[in-house]
């Protein structure tokens, strides 16, 4: 899985090279479509954002993503224009717009839970924004049957749009904003209110969308998977800082502090010291690695993904451990291991029997060393996972900000 | 033709299950309707089709669409419309004000808006009285500039002035409960599609707080119609409303007069109700009037 991801990764490091010289033609200026400068905010004195730097590119994909209460929604609705930095700048298209109101900015939102217009049926609520800056009626008909074709509504024109199902309600919402041909559409949790198999749909169809229209995605969420798949970068905060700014192979495969590692999948996040360079030891064990460029002697956040652990028979190997949970997932087993009294957590595809003494082995490329941070020491290991636990405290999420 | 039975067969198993408290707790009221509105109406209907000594005739009811009756009953409408205005144009931007604000501040100007409706209307009529009248408080203020006295009291300005003043919460209360209902994302998703302020409040507010606005109408148009007392107090001889004729009547103890009037009036106001609210009834919800 790791292999695979690499061997991707060195595709789009290609392919971002060859940007960056295409970049380089153009004014490096210009290539900013929106950028957020030492941008923070704070609401009764609560401190929101933090000096938030930030540019985002013209027909790219972006995803804001973070905890509740991480400042995202709050990023969005400074570049939406409903609300205002205490310092710093945003600028649009080199343009200084930190007072600009809404109405007279280039940029349309998808509300959460969609704010359609409960007066309007379907067609009116398309047609408002091309109402309020004048076109022509024709014009509009023929506009408002085009983004209908495009959100796979057609001849749901005279519909009232409160009988509509929370599908259809969010595919108008789009509609309703795509119609202004916006540089850039921003989607503040779009799919929060949809079930399961609905949202795995709109996910592949918003992504469609977007690489149709050439538009740019400012997307806001908390569902790191719904952030991965859909992204061409994903920005990860916390606690009203940008955590980390990266493709979502970047932010799996080299997390730069314990907050992403964990927030992102499913991590093992152990103390270590860093022997010498390739040289890293951890859980008793010292293991050959990638990284370089440490002090020597340095402690360190070790990061190994549950996928990249290989079960093998205890005599060969590096580790070994006593399971101490099973549960089949399907496509592999998540088994819980004790070793040395550090909870680890491993899928694999081989049935253990619980209680079984096992060895691990680690390949080089498992191992991701990141510099020790504010989150160290935050994230224990998989003692008291729950499943159930981790379930609540998605929902929880949806009361953001 | 099955599926109905056991839909209506499900339903009358409902309505066994529901314990006694839920099937007599509405019957005090019940009690209360018979004994002073139906019984009451019964009685205003009988009067109204009889003369004095009980025989049928329709001379009462006719009597109201002559040239006295109806010239009064035109300015009652007159008055009552212009106070509705008054009121609409006054408590339509309070009640957006209201409703926008923070909620413990509005909380406070509700309560302030609700402080004078719990003394009796009497009392504030009177209160406007000493107001306006030539010597009274405003006047007294405005002759120390030199201005005045302005002659209010005795005109139909007074009558006016004294129905907003008494109906003006009716006219808030409605409107605001329904924009403070008014969902803030619908409002800046209108920002987001292009419209300034202005536009936000016609494309959006507007019509999503018409039916608060409805209800208002009703609530302050139909106590101002039949008023009596205000005008009596406030308005002079000319200023004589359908209310005071019906109450005159009555004084003079011409029970048939008086219950044709206020049956006719009656007739008339509910089919206005009920053609505004064939209007209205898709966007009742919120509103204060069924």
């Amino acid at each position: 899985m790791k292999k695979r991801l690499t061997e991707k990764q060195d595709l789009s490091e290609i392919t971002e090279s060859q940007n960056s010289i295409s970049d380089n033609t153009v004014s490096e200026e210009k290539s900013k479509l929106i950028e957020l400068r030492g941008v923070s905010k704070s609401f009764d004195g609560e401190t929101v954002l933090d000096s938030i730097d930030l540019y985002i590119t013209g027909k790219e994909f972006i995803t804001l993503l973070g905890p509740s209460g991480c400042g995202k929604t709050t990023t969005l609705r400074i570049i939406g224009g409903f609300e205002f930095p205490d310092v710093g700048d945003v600028f649009f298209d080199g343009v200084r717009i930190n007072d600009i109101p809404p109405h007279k900015r280039q940029v349309n939102t998808v509300f959460q839970k969609y704010a359609l217009f409960p007066h309007l049926n379907v067609y009116d609520n398309i047609a408002f924004g091309l109402r309020i800056a004048k076109i022509s009626e024709n014009e509009i008909k023929e506009r408002v049957s085009e983004m209908l074709a495009l959100v796979n509504l057609r001849g749901f024109e005279k519909r009232n749009v409160n009988l509509l199902s929370g599908g259809q309600q969010q595919r108008v919402a789009i509609a309703r904003a795509l119609i202004n041909k916006p540089k850039v559409l921003l989607l503040d949790e779009p799919l929060g209110a949809l079930d399961l198999k609905l949202r795995k749909d709109m996910q592949v169809e918003l992504k469609n969308i977007q690489t149709k229209t050439g538009i740019t995605f400012i997307y806001v969420t908390h569902d790191q998977e719904e952030a991965l798949s859909m992204s061409d970068t994903v920005v990860v905060m916390a606690n009203g800082k940008i955590q980390q700014i990266g493709s979502p192979t970047d932010i799996y495969n080299e997390p730069v502090n314990a907050f992403v590692a964990d927030f992102i999948g499913e991590s093992n996040i152990i103390d270590g010291v860093m022997l010498a360079d390739y040289k890293v030891k951890f859980a008793g064990h010292v293991f050959e690695c990638l990284d370089k460029g440490f002090e020597k002697n340095e402690q360190i956040d070790v990061v190994v993904r549950p996928e990249d652990v290989d079960v093998v028979a205890v005599d060969k190997g590096m580790l070994t451990g006593t399971v101490s949970s099973v549960t089949f997932k399907g496509v592999h087993y998540e088994i819980i291991v004790d070793i040395n009294g550090f909870k680890w957590m491993i899928q694999t595809t081989d049935y253990v029997a619980p209680e079984a003494k096992i060895g691990l082995f680690i390949e080089p490329d498992a191992i991701h060393i990141m510099k020790k941070s504010e989150y160290s020491d935050m994230f224990g290991d998989y003692s008291s996972f729950s499943e159930e636990l981790e379930h609540l405290s998605d929902i929880t999420e949806d009361v953001e900000e | 033709m099955t599926g109905k039975k056991v839909i209506s067969e499900s339903r009358r198993r409902q309505t066994q299950k529901r314990g006694w408290l839920q099937r007599y707790a509405a019957m005090p009221h019940v009690v209360w309707a018979v004994l002073f509105i139906i019984a009451p109406l019964i009685f205003v209907a009988y009067y109204a089709f009889t003369d004095a000594d009980g025989a049928f005739t329709l001379a009462n009811v006719s009597s109201f669409f002559t040239e006295k009756y109806l010239s009064i009953f035109f300015r009652s409408l007159k008055l009552a419309l212009i106070a509705t205005a008054i009121c609409l144009l006054l408590g339509y931007p309070i009640a957006y004000f209201i409703s926008r604000s923070k909620p413990k501040t509005q909380k406070i100007l509700i309560l302030l808006l609700m402080l004078p409706m719990w003394m009796n209307f009497l009392i504030r009529t009177y209160a406007i009285m000493v107001l306006i009248q030539d010597t009274g408080i405003i006047n007294s203020f405005l002759g120390n500039f030199g201005i005045g006295p302005i002659h209010i009291l005795g005109t139909e300005s007074a009558v006016v002035i004294g129905m907003v003043y008494d109906y003006l919460p009716f006219m808030i209360l409605p409107i605001y409960s329904v924009m403070a209902k008014l969902d803030n994302r619908l409002i800046e998703a209108a920002a987001d599609l292009g419209c300034n302020g202005f536009a936000v409040l016609r494309k959006v507010i507007l019509p999503l707080s018409l039916s608060g606005v409805i209800s208002g109408v009703t609530m302050v148009l139909v106590p101002s119609i039949s008023t009596f007392y205000i005008s009596q107090k406030l308005g002079g001889v000319d200023t004589l409303m359908i209310g005071d004729v019906i109450e005159q009547q009555y004084a003079a103890s011409n029970y048939n007069m008086t219950a044709s009037l206020s049956l006719v009036l009656m007739v008339i106001l509910l089919v206005g109700l009920a053609i505004v609210n064939r209007y209205s009834d898709s966007e009742s919800d919120g509103g204060m009037m069924p």
